[in-house]
């Protein structure tokens, strides 16, 4: 177990890492405008970014989900996006659905 | 200074059907447990999500303790999974521009980019007036951030009273959530080829290099969405 000093400074530097990009992207933002290429690059490339990290997220997950099995993943997640159009995007219901499928699932 | 209505509309994001408030408990319960698990105390865990509120690095962070790595191979392995935070402010914060107000709202502001925040930002900014639209941000963020600060104490709170399965069932509901969101959002076609693309680029290149999978996957997959894509708003 860590100890509390080592702790404080694992805090700082995860804060620290973050925010830098955080505030690099304010700072580029006053120089570009909303109809530019460049904004229009930097959006698709935030989508992707976005959807590669999910990607990632379903098919190798880190720390508890990794203990669950791939294919039920993939059922949850196609059961819960059909949920979320077929509600008309409500996004209460597939979430609450989410947790219970995979429990049952698992415990099938 | 800051509009009270728009403010107030940001806020209220947390309300109805389209509420983040489930996702958002979800994932800061389990990442309060986890903190416990890697030695934080209360403070600590309260704080980690008070200055850092990005929960794929926070994860990254405690991972990394509860193996013993090293404080600069904490901030390298943050700064990679993170720095998708730089390309999401370049694509909301011109959105939310205006001459009128002063920058240290963005400046500030800019904290509470994450997300679930962004995600809800993007989806709703159009609705509110150009002048505004930082305030609406600010009170998206105040809402998130807040939601998550606290949830991430009763996580840990509530450590002992979780078991494992309840915790994978908690880990589901995050990925599911922002899933529906990016469904949602392909609403034209160059979303719609980086979505789909990022999502078969992220794993495939997970394979060959864990860390630097997020950046590449994402590069790739958004250049071709817009070269291919064509003229997007």
């Amino acid at each position: 177990m860590a100890s509390s000093q080592i702790i404080i400074l694992a805090i700082i530097a995860t804060s620290v890492a973050t925010f830098i990009s955080r505030f690099m992207g304010a700072l580029t933002s006053e120089k570009v405008s909303v109809k530019s290429k460049v904004f229009q690059w930097f959006n698709c490339v935030a989508y992707s970014t976005l959807a590669a990290l999910l990607g990632r997220m379903i098919i190798f997950p880190a720390g508890v989900l990794a203990e669950s099995d791939l294919v039920i993943r993939l059922i949850v997640l196609i059961t819960c996006v059909a949920l979320f159009i077929m509600t008309k995007k409500n996004l209460v219901i597939p979430t609450i659905i989410s947790a219970i499928l995979l429990g049952v699932l698992t415990n099938f | 200074m800051i509009n009270l209505k728009v403010f107030l509309k940001g806020l209220q994001s947390l309300k109805g059907t389209r509420s983040p408030a489930i996702p958002l408990a979800a994932c800061f319960i389990a990442l309060g447990a986890l903190l416990k698990d890697a030695g934080f105390n209360i403070q600590q865990s309260a704080a980690s999500s008070l200055f850092t509120y990005a929960l794929p690095g926070q994860l990254v962070m405690a991972e990394s303790l509860l193996v013993g790595a090293s404080i600069i191979n904490i901030f390298i392995a943050v700064w990679l999974v993170n720095f998708r935070l730089y390309p999401m402010t370049v694509s909301l914060f011109p959105l939310l521009d205006h001459k009128s107000q002063p920058k240290w709202k963005y400046y500030l502001s800019c904290h509470f980019l994450a997300v679930t925040s962004w995600l809800i930002a993007k989806d709703g900014y159009k609705k509110i007036n150009k002048k505004n639209r930082i305030d609406f941000w600010i009170g998206i963020g105040i809402g998130t951030w807040s939601t998550a600060i606290l949830m991430t104490v009763i996580g840990y709170l509530s450590a002992d009273y979780l078991n494992k399965e309840m915790l994978i069932g908690l880990a589901i509901v995050n990925p599911v959530y922002f899933f529906c969101m990016l469904i949602g959002a392909m609403k034209n076609l160059s979303i719609s080829i980086a979505v789909i693309a990022g999502t078969m680029l992220g794993p495939l290149i997970y394979i060959i290099s864990t860390e630097w999978a997020l950046l590449f996957a994402g590069l790739i997959a958004g250049t071709i969405a817009f070269l291919f894509g064509g003229n997007n708003g």
